[in-house]
């Protein structure tokens, strides 16, 4: 799959308070965008726009699949790992990830959601419930509910926060697992966090104080 | 705007999982149906304190199981979204689902929440009050059924409203009540019908206008609910 | 110059409406006819109608604006359909209060749960929750959203009111325009004071909402 994904003139404004302007980017598969901005520049604000949790007041993101603009929802081709997502407390990883790809209408295969939990190494943690992790164990579940669906488009918001080196270390191998094949969209202002980056967006300049 | 989902079985299966959802998130905390059941047990418990020995009116009893019904589903559907928002997790659900179907999973499980616990409270009240007494039950027992959609339409999508809106209850009467007015006098007066005796002809009026109730609640909050839930 | 109009114009109407005499058999064009049952208590409605009109139009304004809102997402639709809100919330309280007393002379009692009533409750009910809810959400848009949303729910049950209503009670409520015989009961003059009184309440009106608006968009702006 070779997807174009490109924002144009995305506005955001809270309470007549402008967050930025003018934020426009073009990404093809294989790419990396990264996102940087003092706190409150509304790095996290462009992530949830990014990922259609969130309507910008003006501009429009857009993905196209070759010539053909695909109107579907965003979300079937997104993965979202984000300090503001939170997943289910009373439920066990397990059964997070089991809801995960059922509410997104799929049926659910118990051999891929091990093998994800695998991944995210709380195989042996998987019937507990969440409320009972760490902030590190709650980041890595977060990873493997991006990574359920196989996304094509892989959105990051400050990845690393919370983790232990075993837990970078993982972040860092699904980076550049992703980064050839599919598009990789990373908020951070730890450069440390991404090897290489095609094209940034700094939000200090978009920012209206 | 809407986002079509072209497979209408991943949509069902969809909303289907978000009734499965609540429905497993809610027997493990069970905070709305203790929250219901209490509700429901106490007000009881305090009319027939209340009455003591006199015995009220089959009219009056008509109304006032009504008033507990109202109260018990603004005691208890609200949950099914403030509890999204108070976890933080309405943007997870966002990623998953189409607002439609969120909104049909949540209604489907007020839906079974308002059914069941009003199936309690006519047995409780039946019991308990002894004045109540239906003469026909097959008026009773369709505005018991549409009552309970039409409430749970209605207060599924101010549930919406309000969870938004970061007021937790004390809003969510306020704002239903006006909505649910016409309903409830329907609802009072089907009942009243039923413990007079009336022939169930006599209420078909009052049963046309429920169903077009919850028709036009029902198709006005699946086109609104989009807005509400998308930030 | 629209201010001066409507200025003269609501002054004439005042005059007019409680001026001009009441005769059984009106025979001069000044003269109103006498109402079976209402008599001078008649020239109520000259100012209680208006205000009840008033409040549904905000209503149905407010809603069409919210509407707008909800399309464009411009805060000024919010802003046109809270000051027309703001304003029916007030007329709907005007045409309560007048209606209390003329049913107070006419029926003994300020308050008798007349469908009518019954109905202009409602809608000021509906308006006090749209009010509670509009305070209680901070952030401007969502506000809006809600607000929005909310109206064109109340909007649509509205109508099963108005229908449920007359099964349940009967009413009193006089209905001088428009009645089941479909007779009007007032000459000439009456109805063109009258029409001439909701036309002249009308334009009040619009000049009160725009004044509103454009008082709320200098607010806003300050602010922030």
């Amino acid at each position: 799959m070779n997807l174009h994904f490109e924002a144009a003139g995305i506005k955001k404004v809270f309470n007549r308070r402008t967050v930025f302007e003018n934020v426009s980017f073009s990404l093809n598969s294989g790419e990396i965008l990264l996102i940087t901005g003092r706190n409150g520049s509304g790095k996290s604000t462009l992530v949830k726009i990014v990922s259609d949790v969130l309507s910008p007041t003006e501009g429009k993101v857009i993905v196209r699949e070759g010539e053909r603009t695909l109107t579907d929802s965003r979300s079937s081709l997104l993965g979202l790992v984000s300090p503001y997502l939170q997943l289910y407390d009373e439920f066990s990883a397990e059964e997070n990830l089991w809801y995960t790809i059922a509410l997104r209408g799929k049926i659910p295969d118990i051999v891929h959601i091990r093998s994800l939990l695998k991944r995210v190494f709380l195989l042996n943690r998987k019937d507990d419930p969440v409320r009972t992790y760490s902030s590190g164990m709650k980041q890595r579940l977060k990873y493997a509910f991006a990574l359920a669906h196989s996304p094509h488009i892989l959105v990051l918001d400050e990845p690393t926060s919370n983790l232990d080196t075993e837990g970078t270390a993982m972040v860092k191998e699904i980076m550049n697992e992703h980064r050839d094949s599919g598009i990789l969209i990373v908020a951070t202002n730890d450069l440390s966090d991404v090897d290489r980056f095609d094209i940034q967006v700094d939000l200090n300049v978009a920012a209206h104080a | 705007m809407s986002r079509p989902m072209h497979n209408a079985e991943q949509w069902l299966r969809s909303a289907l999982s978000i009734f499965k959802k609540d429905w497993h998130s809610e027997m493990r905390t069970r905070y709305a149906i203790s929250a219901l059941l209490m509700f429901v047990v106490t007000t009881i418990s305090i009319m027939v304190f209340a009455l003591g020995s006199e015995s009220a009116p089959a009219d009056v009893l008509s109304g006032m199981l009504w008033v507990v019904i109202f109260f018990a589903a603004m005691s208890g559907l609200a949950r099914t979204f403030v509890a999204e928002e108070e976890r933080g997790t309405s943007m997870t659900l966002q990623l998953l689902a189409t607002p439609s179907a969120i909104y049909f999973g949540k209604l489907l499980f007020n839906l079974v929440l308002v059914t069941g616990v009003n199936a309690l409270t006519v047995l409780l009240y039946t019991i308990f009050l002894a004045g109540f007494v239906v003469k026909t039950y097959s008026i009773f027992i369709w505005t018991i059924a549409l009552g309970s959609i039409g409430l749970a339409a209605s207060s599924t999508i101010i549930a919406a409203i309000i969870a938004k809106a970061n007021t937790k209850g004390t809003l969510y009467p306020v704002l239903s009540f006006p909505i649910l007015l016409p309903l409830l006098l329907t609802c009072i007066n089907a009942t009243r019908l039923a413990t007079e005796g009336a022939f169930l002809s006599e209420s078909f009026g009052e049963f046309q206008f429920l169903i077009s109730y919850v028709v036009v609640v029902i198709t006005a909050s699946a086109i609104l609910f989009e807005y509400i839930w998308k930030d | 110059m629209f201010k001066a109009v409507l200025f003269v114009w609501m002054t004439t109407i005042i005059v007019l409406a409680l001026g001009l005499p009441m005769v059984a058999q009106p025979q001069a064009w000044y003269q109103f006819p006498i109402i079976p049952a209402l008599g001078e208590k008649a020239r109520i409605m000259f100012f209680h109608v208006p205000t009840a009109w008033l409040s549904s139009l905000a209503f149905v304004i407010s809603m069409i604006y919210g509407i707008q809102y909800l399309r464009k997402k411009r805060m000024d639709d919010d802003n046109k359909s809270a000051s027309a809100a703001g304003l029916g919330f007030l007329f709907c309280f005007l045409a309560t209060a007048t209606g209390a007393i003329w049913a107070k002379f006419s029926w003994g009692t300020y308050w008798n749960w007349d469908p009518r009533q019954t109905s202009i409750f409602v809608l000021l009910l509906i308006y006090g929750a749209y009010f509670a809810l509009r305070s209680a959400v901070e952030v401007e848009e969502k506000r809006a959203t809600l607000s929005a949303v909310y109206s064109i729910i109340a909007a649509v049950t509205m109508p099963f009111f108005m229908f449920i209503m007359p099964r349940i009670l009967a009413s009193l409520h006089p209905e001088p325009i428009l009645n089941v015989q479909g007779k009007v009961e007032m000459n000439r003059t009456m109805l063109v004071v009258f029409l001439s009184s909701l036309a002249g309440f009308t334009g009040l009106f619009y000049w009160m909402w725009k004044l509103q608006v454009r008082t709320r968009t200098l607010e806003l702006n300050r602010k922030y």
